[in-house]
């Protein structure tokens, strides 16, 4: 039996995949809604293998979705939410328009709202997956929590991110999960470990709202529905895992103050919950919980891998109690949330002064304060028993897992470099001298990085005096050693013209260093030869691997130039500065 | 301090008077004074007097110093530099401030002390009192009046030092170079920063411009953030994604594995004996089959004759034009060498070597030729030498059409083909030596012949043109083979001493390996050089062939053929010969093994022959 002849388009690729207007067709929703429920869903678009065999053969640009991730679209419940609320505006348009009140209230009334819960159960079927991904998510609470109330932004949206927001800097302070932090220009990173898993987000510097003209406001509120809703469950989720009340509930009650009348108590409390200043109320009482303890394994196989996870361990346990008896306070021009968060996730005290926000604990005058965190170039009033340093100091010290040095820190004082935590160099890569000196630190070599500066510059300037006066002394050598050699060599002359011919004689053999060189130069020789005989077909790889290596290292090169000539500038400066 | 009342004038007035003295005053400037005054508390007129001169000379040299001159800051430095030197043994100052000094014309004292005393007008002393001290003083060159005190004031070396670099157009710190400083670090960070905004957002390896800040409270809000935010969720729903495999590989995976060239020794490795003596290109060279003497010839008109272990010239044979081949003669029982010179090939006893050998060669060549009645249509004649060209070594001359490119022997030594380039069907050329008879072995030939070769072995004939290699039975007088180069231009051809595999070299830079049994493809093809492979040649006894090229090197390799049919032959490169300079963009012409030696003769565009062993 002869088989049917195939068509084009009824097999293979082409019925993988869907164009957005037949999936818009399919789904019967316009546009707008079709991305709104793109993004609570998470759908996106792929970009096929064969894009010409899946456009039949036209080159027209298309985007294109899974079939697939269309047909499970179609029984979303949102949908049939969305159709509702077509038909709500219609109705609401007609009411406004015949001028019906009344009718327009009730329909308000009864707006059709939809609901996440069900999308992010589907969308996280473990706890661990909703966690992966909640960089994204945190990131924009964040954001949203320092916008303004607009037109489009609402305020009880804004009010919500907030209030997730610091129910999950709680979370991180409780479990002590922060790992890195790092202040750039365009916010500060955190990274905390989750379960096992790292998040990494960023929060904007305060203040810095600006409204821009080319975003469009919609779509973030639409990603923000999810995430909210997300954050929600996560932070629910996270509360209970560490044994805390979801509503957050402060451990001790707040001595309110005489004017309380003055004051809703909710907005009261929310406003102390997010001071972070006061851990939370415990389901369990009193749970003195044990940390859990690396058990011995004898004969393990991998005990290298063992030694390692344990090493680990024991450094994250030591950062977790870094801050662990000191006591802060915050001057008023430093950003308080920022520092309070840090500070309190790594077991510190903190506090600042009452009038700036609720949930100071103690006052300036307290003289059990080690440390105040001043950013001004100098303070008036000073406590001789306490250090005054910049805000960079906890950050660093944080990223050095150990207390650095305040001295580099004080008010005024040029700050050295805030190297950013999140960059790990590689073998053959840059790395700048304050971070390996850092490192060295690190690894207990106990040295100052500043002393070590200084010495590198005592040092040096002790070699070039040296060099100086070699330089002399080789002159002086170069004037005796040629005198007595042009005595000889005149007597040699004399010695031939006694004897004119010349004698028969056996040279003492010389001694030829060997050439340290030649070796490296035949492997290299060796190297080129090998590579000639690679096939043409590898051949293009091997350029390419070859290439970027090639260019790594002219880049750490170019950064070590810089930074010699860098440092040469400083020098110069210095001195400068010095003969004046 | 106190103030005479006309120091209290109109500080203005000081001003424009600061001007007008400017200009007649050449060793003395008050304008400075007052402000001298402000600021000094120990200072001696001397000093007063170089800070007057050196001020002055200044504001001759650039405003910019004198307006730092003025600020109050650089004074009290300037101060401090002198204040070590200063001695007090006699505190004159003048307080009147900075007026000008024409107001006191008329009265005998020129200002006031710090005690508010008449400080009085010195002698005026005459033109003769001038000249005796210019003659017995000899700090008179170095001594100023300080027109304010009315003081004689002779510099110091230093002073005098700062005079002299602001003369020179220099900055008055010898100590003091501008060029070293800051600059450079302001133009790299802008230079970066411009090179960032030059490029596309898209391109850009970060999307913002690291910028430092002094402090925590001077960090500004990013005005990008709620864009770039923005942008993360557009990629998130709209980006259309991938899956794209990344592998991970290790370069050293990518080379293959190949033994050591230490292990497939011998093979030359360093150059040990430079033949000098051509002073022009030396187009080629041959070496005697039993190993002792070289020849070689080139565009110098000569053909010289070099004992190989020596490096010592011994003979040199002049012609009328350019060498453009030589080739000895394989039979050892005869020493012959073929030299082709424009349209003659010379055929030369070069009478080196054993005694008993070169009679006999020559008398093989004086025996009278049977006249053969084939001879009068042939457009190759032969002709013995003249007397002249006897003594020199010429024993005979076959006369060509054209100029001849290439000569090669039949290993037996008997026959010798020649090529002469853009003749057509008459490029090839078959001669027999013992019967001085040339034939013409192609009554059609396709192509540009390029080269030529005799089979070693069997009754075979190779001819190059320029992309195809083409197999000829001498025997069955057909075709057999036509080997498909993928060169646009063969230049060299050379065959394994066992006559199943054969090299090609070409002018774009390849060389290609030819299994015979195999295909008529080649089974390698290797593009070592740089610029285009002049020749290539195969060892007799060693698995090495080497290929000559005008990038100046030669490269042996090693190319092992074994007598089992189904293993590939080995190849592998073992050294890069270096040693002759490229001139005028020519390299290397020619390279021939040693007959039993492990070493290689090369000859090059930079006149010399040299021996790698």
């Amino acid at each position: 039996m002869a088989r049917k002849p195939k068509k084009k388009g009824e097999s293979g690729a082409a019925t993988t995949y869907i164009s957005r207007k037949q999936a818009l067709k399919k789904l019967q929703l316009s546009l707008k809604d079709f991305r709104r429920l793109c993004i609570l869903k998470g759908i996106y678009p792929v970009e096929p293998n064969n894009k010409k065999a899946v456009n039949k053969g036209s080159s027209v640009p298309r985007t294109f979705y899974y079939l697939k991730d269309i047909q499970f679209l179609a029984h979303e419940p949102v949908i049939l939410k969305f159709r509702d609320f077509k038909v709500f505006i219609k109705k609401l348009r007609k009411a406004i328009a015949k001028n019906n009140p009344d009718t327009a209230q009730k329909l308000r009334n009864n707006q059709p709202l939809y609901k996440l819960d069900h999308i992010v159960k589907e969308r996280y079927p473990t706890f661990i997956d909703a966690i992966r991904d909640l960089d994204d998510a945190i990131s924009m609470c964040f954001l949203f929590a320092t916008f303004p109330k607009s037109r489009i932004i609402h305020a009880e949206l804004v009010h919500l991110c907030k209030r997730l927001t610091v129910e999950f800097m709680h979370y991180v302070i409780e479990s002590k999960s922060l790992r890195k932090v790092f202040i750039s220009i365009k916010g500060y990173y955190y990274q905390a470990e989750i379960m096992g898993q790292l998040v990494t987000w960023i929060v904007p510097h305060p203040l810095s709202y600006c409204h821009p003209s080319d975003v469009d406001f919609k779509i973030m509120i639409t990603f923000t529905e999810f995430y909210t809703t997300m954050l929600g469950f996560v932070n629910f989720k996270l509360f209970h895992s560490i044994n805390l009340y979801y509503p957050p509930k402060l451990q001790e009650d707040l001595a309110l103050e005489d004017d309380s009348e003055l004051f809703d108590r909710d907005d009261l409390m929310s406003e102390a919950v997010a001071a972070l200043n006061h851990s939370l109320k415990s389901v369990v009482k009193d749970s003195e919980e044990e940390e859990p303890q690396f058990d011995e394994f004898p004969q393990q196989e991998d005990q290298e891998k063992m030694d390692l996870a344990q090493k680990e361990q024991v450094k994250i346990q030591k950062l977790q109690k870094l801050f662990k008896g000191l006591r802060f306070f915050l001057n008023r021009e430093v950003p308080r949330e920022s520092l309070v968060f840090i500070i309190k996730a790594f077991d510190g005290e903190v506090s600042w002064d009452k009038t700036l926000f609720v949930g100071a604990t103690y006052d300036e005058s307290d003289e059990t304060i080690t440390h105040q965190i001043v950013d001004r170039p100098n303070v008036n009033k000073q406590y001789i028993n306490r250090y005054y340093i910049q805000p960079q100091w906890v950050y660093d010290s944080i990223n050095a897992c150990m207390l650095l040095p305040v001295e580099d820190y004080f008010p005024g004082e040029i700050l050295p470099p805030h190297l950013s935590p999140f960059v790990e160099e590689k073998e053959g890569d840059y790395i700048p001298p304050e971070k390996q000196a850092l490192l060295d630190m690190q690894k207990g070599l106990k040295k100052d990085i500043r002393q070590k500066q200084v010495d590198s510059e005592n040092e040096e300037e002790k070699s070039d005096e040296e060099q100086n006066s070699s330089e002399e002394n080789s002159e002086v050598d170069n004037e005796e050693l040629t005198k007595p050699g042009k005595r000889k060599s005149s007597s040699v002359i004399i010695d031939e013209e006694a004897e004119k011919k010349p004698k028969m004689t056996v040279k003492a053999g010389q001694f030829e260093p060997e050439d340290i060189n030649a070796a490296e130069r035949q492997g290299r020789e060796e190297r080129k030869l090998v590579e000639m005989m690679i096939p043409k077909k590898k051949k293009r790889l091997y350029d390419k691997i070859m290439y970027g290596q090639r260019r790594k290292s002219r880049e750490a090169e170019h950064l070590k130039v810089k930074r010699a000539e860098f440092d040469r500038n400083q020098k110069l400066e210095k001195r400068l500065s010095r003969g004046k | 301090m106190e103030k005479t009342p006309e120091a209290a004038s109109d500080s203005e007035s000081s001003v424009y008077s600061d001007l007008e003295e400017e200009e007649d005053a050449n060793t003395s400037d008050d304008a400075s004074s007052s402000n001298e005054q402000e600021s000094a508390d120990s200072n001696n007129d001397k000093d007063s007097e170089n800070e007057n001169l050196k001020d002055h000379h200044e504001d001759q040299r650039n405003g910019e110093y004198f307006l730092k001159k003025n600020s109050e800051e650089k004074k009290v430095e300037q101060v401090e530099e002198y204040a070590v030197d200063s001695s007090d043994e006699e505190d004159l100052r003048n307080t009147v401030g900075n007026i000008p000094l024409r107001w006191y014309d008329e009265y005998p004292h020129i200002g006031y002390d710090l005690e508010g005393k008449k400080i009085l007008k010195p002698m005026n002393s005459d033109e003769l009192d001038q000249f005796l001290k210019k003659m017995d003083d000899p700090n008179y060159w170095r001594t100023v009046r300080d027109n304010t005190t009315g003081q004689d004031v002779i510099l110091t070396d230093n002073d005098l030092e700062l005079i002299q670099q602001i003369q020179k157009g220099r900055y008055p710190d010898s100590s003091y170079d501008p060029y070293e400083v800051r600059e450079v670090i302001y133009n790299f960070a802008t230079e970066q920063e411009e090179k960032w905004r030059s490029k596309e957002p898209e391109e850009r390896k970060t999307n913002f411009i690291p910028q430092k800040f002094s402090c925590l409270r001077m960090v500004p809000m990013y005005a990008d953030l709620i864009k770039e935010r923005f942008e993360r969720c557009l990629d998130l729903y709209l980006c259309p994604r991938e899956r794209k495999m990344r592998v991970k590989i290790n370069p050293e995976e990518l080379i293959p594995k190949l033994p050591k060239p230490k292990d497939l020794q011998p093979f030359p490795t360093v150059e040990s004996i430079v033949y000098l003596g051509h002073t022009d290109i030396v187009r080629s060279i041959t070496v005697e089959p039993v190993g002792q003497f070289l020849a070689s010839g080139g565009d110098d008109m000569t053909v010289k004759f070099w004992e190989v272990l020596t490096g010592r010239c011994m003979k040199t044979i002049h012609f009328n034009g350019k060498v453009k081949n030589v080739a000895w003669c394989p039979n050892t029982s005869v020493c012959l060498i073929a030299v082709a010179v424009e349209e003659k090939v010379y055929i030369i006893n070069p009478g080196l070597g054993d005694k008993l050998v070169i009679s006999n060669t020559d008398s093989l060549l004086q025996t009278p030729l049977e006249d053969v009645g084939a001879q009068k249509q042939q457009i190759i004649s032969w002709s013995t030498a003249d007397n002249e060209q006897w003594t020199q070594g010429i024993r005979c001359t076959v006369v060509h059409p054209r100029d001849v490119h290439q000569i090669t022997w039949h290993s037996k030594g008997d026959y010798f083909a020649t090529v002469m380039m853009e003749a057509g069907n008459q490029s090839v050329i078959i001669h027999q030596l013992s019967k001085r008879h040339s034939q013409l072995p192609f009554q059609r030939l396709k192509g540009n012949v390029q080269k030529v070769l005799f089979h070693p072995l069997r009754p075979y004939f190779f001819v190059a043109t320029q992309q195809y290699v083409r197999v000829y039975n001498l025997l069955k007088q057909e075709i057999s083979k036509k080997l498909l180069t993928n060169c646009k231009w063969v230049s060299s051809l050379a065959i394994h001493p066992k006559g199943d595999n054969i090299i090609i070299g070409s002018y774009d830079k390849r060389l290609s390996w030819f299994d015979l049994d195999l295909s008529t493809k080649p089974y390698k093809t290797m593009r070592h050089h740089k610029k285009a492979l002049r020749q290539v040649a195969f060892h007799r006894r060693y698995p090495l062939f080497a290929s000559a090229s005008d990038d100046g090197t030669v490269i042996v390799s090693h190319g092992m053929v074994y007598n089992d049919l189904l293993q590939n032959p080995l190849i592998v490169p073992v050294k890069i010969l270096r040693g002759h300079k490229v001139t005028q963009d020519l390299g290397v012409f020619d390279c021939c093994f040693h007959p039993y030696q492990p070493w290689i003769f090369s000859s090059g565009a930079d006149a010399t022959v040299r021996l790698f062993t």
